[in-house]
């Protein structure tokens, strides 16, 4: 039972981790349509931001705003920059810019920042949680904690603020909700600032756990795309749980069959999942009205 | 359009004639080097290249080898296999260097190895794979130690505390693979019984169920975990979290102060093997190795502004070898070069001392590796090691 139980906590620390990352998929792509693959690099950012502002003597609590500013200004940056100008390209070419931003912000924080692991110190000290025989260490609950409070924010935004229903007019028909004095455009920036925010955000807050450094974003945008697809895309509460489920997959499968496989079996399950419900497990199914 | 191509190409031509000419009357003795100064390898090859255009200068300040002028041609290949094929021909054909120094990465030396084996070429690679030098080349050797000697090492310490059953975990990267392959491949000349494995991903940021399986497995005395980069510091963290008591060894591939830092108070007792380059301050005053590294470390620094690297050591010892096997052939004739280089016997370099032989090309031995443990967030050396 023990070891269930810390195969149980390890995939709640690496899903809490996965679901963090998922989140900042969905808003750009509630808005926009686009799947943010640099997603991965504003996760990159807010941890190595953090990690040099503060060496340069900046108590911690202040590095991290600093770098969840500096972030939020890439993410506006990058929509005005390069998705903006090329308003109007199908959503896989904007796809494509994203990716182009993301080698782009990678090649540049090897530059600014450097090459080597960084680490940032947990928020509740680093002695583990002692539970049943299995041991969970305080900055995972953190994670699962935060990853719970951006989806409820992001609800609460989405279904009860104007600028929120703005944002879900936008997503469905951007034509119709110009028509109606929506200024799309705004809102996509404001996808972009948010999501970067909440990347950063997931930076500092994983950093702890996972290590950074200035290639740290391309896999866990790759495993965070994975969540939110499986979860269903665009959707905040998927997110997290496709998150979960896939931290759950990988560690039951690296304790109970073999840790060469793990990667496998998790992305199997997704497969089979996403044939079977291709809109994900809490996705809306699009549906065509003529 | 079309004609200024063929300008500019007869220009480049002409300059390059003017400065081979330039060259040709002042270098006689041209030593090559492909090396991957750029690139995903870049940690290798930047350092390797300082290195040996820190130890040219030295040289021909001193007068050169033999009375003549050593003269450097450096290519870089990028990290690419292929480009590092395609240099090392222009090294024989164009250049007409007399020996190489270089081959940053594995793959790179193996494309370039039927090059100077063709060509007559002694070829000195700063590459850590064992097939370079087994099967035995007649014109090719190496300087680095290879994973198989910290495996060995790890081993004899272990065997050393009588924890002679461990559990092995390692990543899933070339190194890890490699160095989990000549582990599995020597535990059994060393008397060590593996009696779990587990495996991470390199960019794994939990590994509690792997750690939690060797744990649960009777009769495991020490866990050793063959890895790079971040995923043995996160290893060894999950180790202390999940309260496991018996000792952990790292390899050598993080023997670097960045270990400490990132594993934190977890890393207290890891014991690990490590080139005596990286603990130079922490060596006796008897140790053999003691001028040569300190030299080397305070050089570097002093002449780059960076830390010391164990790969720019690898383009020392490559380096030095040679010109004592000049010396010592008193000569420059390839033929006689790579017969001293294989005599060489007693040099004591960064790596190790290397005593080579006509079946031994690289010429270390165990002493090479120090074994260290971390205590107080430091390097101690544990003697007799």
């Amino acid at each position: 039972m023990a070891e269930l139980l810390q195969f149980v906590f390890s995939g709640l620390t690496v899903g809490a981790i996965y679901a963090l990352v998922a989140l900042g998929f969905t808003l750009i792509y509630k808005a926009s349509d686009i799947i943010n693959f640099a997603q991965g690099e504003f996760v990159m950012l807010g941890g190595m931001t953090t990690v040099f502002v503060a060496h340069a003597g900046v108590p911690l609590p202040l590095a991290a705003l600093i770098a969840i500013i500096a972030t939020t200004a890439i993410g506006l940056a990058l929509h005005r920059f390069a998705i903006e100008p090329a308003r109007g390209a199908t959503s896989v070419a904007l796809i494509m810019i994203t990716i182009g931003a993301s080698i782009f912000l990678r090649g540049t924080a090897q530059i600014v920042f450097d090459r080597r692991f960084h680490s940032l110190p947990p928020l509740l000290g680093a002695d583990p949680i002692q539970f049943g025989g299995a041991a969970i260490l305080p900055q995972s609950l953190v994670v699962l904690g935060s990853a719970t409070v951006i989806v409820i924010v992001l609800w609460l935004f989405l279904e009860r603020t104007i600028f929120g229903k703005a944002v879900i007019a936008t997503a469905a028909n951007r034509l119709a909700a110009r028509l109606i004095g929506v200024d799309t455009r705004r809102i996509v920036a404001f996808s972009f600032a948010v999501s970067a925010a909440m990347g950063a955000i997931a930076g500092v807050l994983i950093t702890p756990i996972t290590l950074t450094s200035y290639d740290a974003g391309t896999l866990l945008a790759l495993k965070g795309f994975a969540a939110a697809m499986l979860g269903g895309i665009g959707s905040a509460p998927g997110a997290v749980v496709g998150g979960l489920l896939i931290g759950m997959f990988e560690a039951l499968a690296a304790g109970y069959l073999s840790s060469n496989y793990k990667d496998a079996v998790a992305f199997l399950i997704i497969l089979i999942v996403l044939v079977a419900i291709p809109q994900g497990l809490f996705g809306r199914p699009k549906i065509e009205r003529v | 359009m079309r004609a200024l191509p063929t300008f500019t190409v007869a220009t480049a031509v002409g300059l390059l004639a003017l400065v081979g000419a330039a060259h040709q009357a002042s270098a006689q003795i041209k030593i090559g080097a492909v090396l991957s100064v750029t690139g995903p390898a870049s940690f290798l090859g930047d350092p390797e290249k300082r290195t040996l255009e820190i130890y040219v200068d030295e040289i021909n300040a001193k007068g050169g080898v033999n009375g003549q002028k050593l003269q450097l041609v450096v290519y870089d290949d990028g990290g690419n296999a292929d480009n590092a094929r395609t240099f090392a021909t222009r090294l024989v054909e164009e250049d007409k260097i007399i020996a190489m120094v270089g081959g940053s990465t594995t793959g790179s030396t193996m494309a370039m190895i039927p090059v100077f084996e063709e060509a007559k070429i002694p070829f000195i690679s700063l590459a850590g794979a064992i097939q370079i030098i087994q099967p035995v080349r007649p014109w090719v050797f190496k300087t680095p130690h290879t994973d198989r000697m910290a495996c060995e090492k790890i081993f004899a310490d272990l065997k050393a505390r009588n924890l002679t059953t461990i559990g092995l975990i390692s990543g899933t990267d070339a190194f890890g693979k490699s160095m989990r392959d000549q582990c599995v491949a020597v535990a059994g000349n060393a008397d060590i019984t593996i009696a779990t494995e587990e495996s991470y991903g390199p960019r794994d940021s939990d590994m509690t169920p792997q750690l939690t399986n060797i744990r649960n497995k009777a009769g495991v005395l020490a866990v050793v975990n063959a890895g790079f980069g971040q995923g043995p510091a996160i290893a060894t963290r999950n180790y202390r979290q999940l309260g496991i008591t018996l000792p952990l060894y790292q390899s050598h591939g993080v023997a670097s102060k960045q270990f400490i830092e990132l594993a934190g108070p977890a890393a207290e007792g890891v014991r690990l093997p490590a080139a005596a380059l990286l603990i130079a301050d922490k060596l006796p005053d008897n140790d053999p190795q003691k001028p040569v590294v300190s030299n080397y470390s305070r050089t570097y620094q002093q002449k780059t502004g960076q830390a010391v690297s164990t790969f720019g050591g690898h383009a020392y010892d490559g380096f030095m070898i040679l010109i004592e096997a000049m010396q010592r052939a008193k000569s420059a004739d390839t033929a006689k070069v790579r017969d001293e280089i294989e005599r060489t016997k007693g040099y004591v370099g960064t790596g190790g001392i290397v005593n080579m032989s006509p079946t031994d090309h690289m010429g270390l031995d165990q002493s090479a590796f120090r074994m260290l443990e971390i205590n107080g967030g430091d390097w101690t050396l544990i003697p007799g090691s």
